[in-house]
Parts: structure tokens; sequence; C-alpha cells
């Protein structure tokens, strides 16, 4: 589990500062067609073969009841946020060895920016994340 | 992988076999000659074969793409069965439906062929019902879970460890997004609005 203890490490020392910075570079509606390559298995407001996204930011990981998440995530301890977020998005199997998500990333640091930028905001959605 | 039996180091030979089983995935890897000489042990060989290939995740990207095809097909099913959809649509449905069941059976078949274990369909999928008010509510609808069925598939293509199940993931892909464009044109939209799908 050395990925993860680097992950949630690097994600403890990256909130304080690249946090704000990644958040002030996305573009969330840049984000919102980013975002497009993920509503194969998610969305919003509902469980799918992944989890639902509303009220992510600052949810533990894996802390959903009603979703059958895989060890690998519900070990991890992380807290979602732009660093963890940032981290797992770009390589998810790479950062989390044995999660379900299977997905090869999103690899352009821009383009995760602008997703993150994009979440932050529509996972807090009144309209959506009743 | 045709190494002659008489190279096989003498500790490759039965006794591992079993430990290996027993001692859990991940551990002990059967070389292939190792795999040769289970001949007429299918059932121990075929999960040495997965393990012994298996640093890798394809059982995991199989089975999620098993997850978004059964997705797929109840999809269609609500559609074909919404009385919102005229012919041709709907036959054309009811074809694209087929072909993600014959998607779903390649999956499934194979990812027990690896020694995993196939998703099930979950029981209930919770879809936009109440949105889905005319035809072109339903093809958009479709449109929109072929659209992201293609980027799952790319998303599978480069991660994918065996070449061979990559390419059928590529073909696989290929079909899901002529899909997506049959279904923009009959929305009247740009079928293939791009040169690159992401
Ligand atoms: C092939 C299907 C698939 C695709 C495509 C996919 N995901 Fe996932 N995602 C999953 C699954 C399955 C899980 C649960 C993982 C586990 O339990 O290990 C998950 C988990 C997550 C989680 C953790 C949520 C929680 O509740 O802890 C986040 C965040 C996430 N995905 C974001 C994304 C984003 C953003 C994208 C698009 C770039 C994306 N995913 C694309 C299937 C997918």
């Amino acid at each position: 589990m050395k990925h993860l203890a680097a992950l949630a490490a690097t994600a403890a020392t990256l909130t304080v500062g690249a946090g704000i910075c990644q958040a002030a570079n996305g573009d969330p509606v840049h984000g919102a067609q980013i975002y497009q390559r993920c509503l194969a298995c998610h969305s919003l407001e509902h469980n799918r073969s992944g989890p639902r996204h509303c009220g992510l930011f600052g949810r533990p990981a894996a802390s959903l009841p009603d979703f059958n998440y895989s060890r690998a995530m519900k070990a991890t301890g992380l807290t979602w946020d732009e660093a963890t977020l940032d981290q797992f998005l770009e390589n998810p199997l790479k950062a989390m060895p044995g999660t379900k998500m299977a997905y090869a990333g999103v690899k352009n640091p821009q383009e995760r920016a602008d997703l993150i930028a994009y979440l932050k905001k529509a996972t807090l959605d009144p309209e959506i994340c009743k | 992988m045709s190494i002659p039996p008489q190279t096989v180091p003498a500790t490759l030979l039965v006794p591992p076999v079993r430990r290996s089983f027993l001692s859990g995935f991940g551990k002990f890897t059967l070389s292939a000659t190792a795999i040769a000489l289970l001949a007429g042990q299918e059932r121990l060989a075929l999960v040495g074969s997965a393990e012994a290939k298996t640093p890798n995740n394809d059982v995991a990207i199989l089975n999620a793409a098993l997850g978004a095809e059964q997705e797929a097909i109840a999809a269609y099913q609500v559609g074909a069965t919404s009385g919102l959809l005229q012919k041709p649509v709907l036959d054309l449905a009811v074809q694209f439906q087929g072909h993600h069941k014959e998607h779903a059976a390649a999956l499934a078949a194979t990812v027990k062929k690896l020694g995993g274990t196939p998703v099930e369909a979950r029981k209930t999928y919770t879809f936009p019902v109440e949105k889905l008010k005319t035809q072109a509510d339903v093809l958009a609808f479709a449109a929109e879970l072929e659209k992201g069925a293609v980027s799952a598939y790319l998303g599978a293509v480069p991660i994918l460890d065996d070449r061979n199940l990559a390419k059928v993931a590529a073909s696989i892909l290929g079909d899901e997004a002529m899909h997506w464009a049959v279904l923009r044109n009959a929305l009247g939209q740009n079928p293939v609005p791009t040169a690159f799908l992401s």
C-alpha cells in the first residue's frame, strides 16, 4: 500500500498550496466537457457502475453506504479534494492499485484542473444534488 | 513458449502448483511451461494461466466495460418499450441493444476465461425516465450513453495488458461510435462532429 501512503502524504502537503492555484486555473465550462468522459460509469446524482459524485468534495473515499466499493478504495483513508482528485484521476490504477475504476485517467494536467473545477461546482449544485 | 519440458527446473513440477493455488493470488505465478505441464488439470491450469499473466488489471477493466454494457442493454430496453420510438428508429434501437448484448456476452466469457467473476447486472438502474417525453429525448439519452461508452473504451484500450484484448475493446469502441453517429444523425445533428474522440 505504498502508493496510497504516498498519495495521502502528497495530498496533505499539496492541499494548502497547489489546491488553491489549481482551483484558480481550472475552467469549469471546459471541465463539463471533460466530465462527459466519466458518464459511461458515473452521474452526479445516481450510483451507476461508479458511485454518484454529488457531495464529493470533503467526502472520505468510499463513504457512500449504498455503493459497493473495492477493498482498495475502502482502505485508502483519503478525503476527496483538489489534490487527491488530481492524483487519482491522472492514473487511477497506479494511484490506487486494485481500484474498480478501470480507466486510463485524464493525463493532461490542464484538463484535470478544468475537470476538478467543474466537479467542485457541479457536485454542490442544489438543483441536481438535492 | 515451446521450452522442452526437461529444461523446466524440478521445483516447478507438481508440488508448488498446489502451494501457489492455496497461498493466494499474486504470490507465485506459474510459467507458461508449468501451465503446459498441467494439461489435464483444466481448472488449476486456467487459474494458473490467468495469474501467470496477471500482474495487470485486465479482469477489472473488462468488468468495468461489462457494467457499462449491461446498463446500455437496460437503457435500450427502456427506450424500446417506452412507446416513444417509431419505426424505423425502433428497429435501430433493438438492433443496437442486440450489439450491446453481444458485447456483454463476449466480455463476460472473457472475464471467466481469465479466471475472474463477471459482474452481475444491477437489479435496478436509475434512468431519467421523467425527462423522456419524445422520440428525440430517447435518442439523445441513448446517444449520451453511447458517447460515454466510447470514452470508457478509449480509457480501457491503453491500459489493457493483453494486446488482443485491446484489439477487441477497440473493435467494440468502433461499433459504439457508429451507434453514436447514427443516433446523432437521427436527431438531425452533425453525425461526426470531431476528428478525434475523447
Ligand atoms: C469504466 C467506468 C468508470 C469511468 C469511465 C470513470 N469511473 Fe470513476 N469510478 C468507477 C468505479 C467502478 C468506482 C469505484 C472504485 C472502487 O471502488 O475502487 C469509481 C470511483 C470514483 C471516485 C471515488 C468516489 C467515492 O465515492 O469515493 C471518483 C472521485 C471518481 N470515480 C471520479 C471519476 C471521474 C472524474 C471520471 C472521469 C474522468 C471517472 N471517475 C471515470 C468507474 C468509472
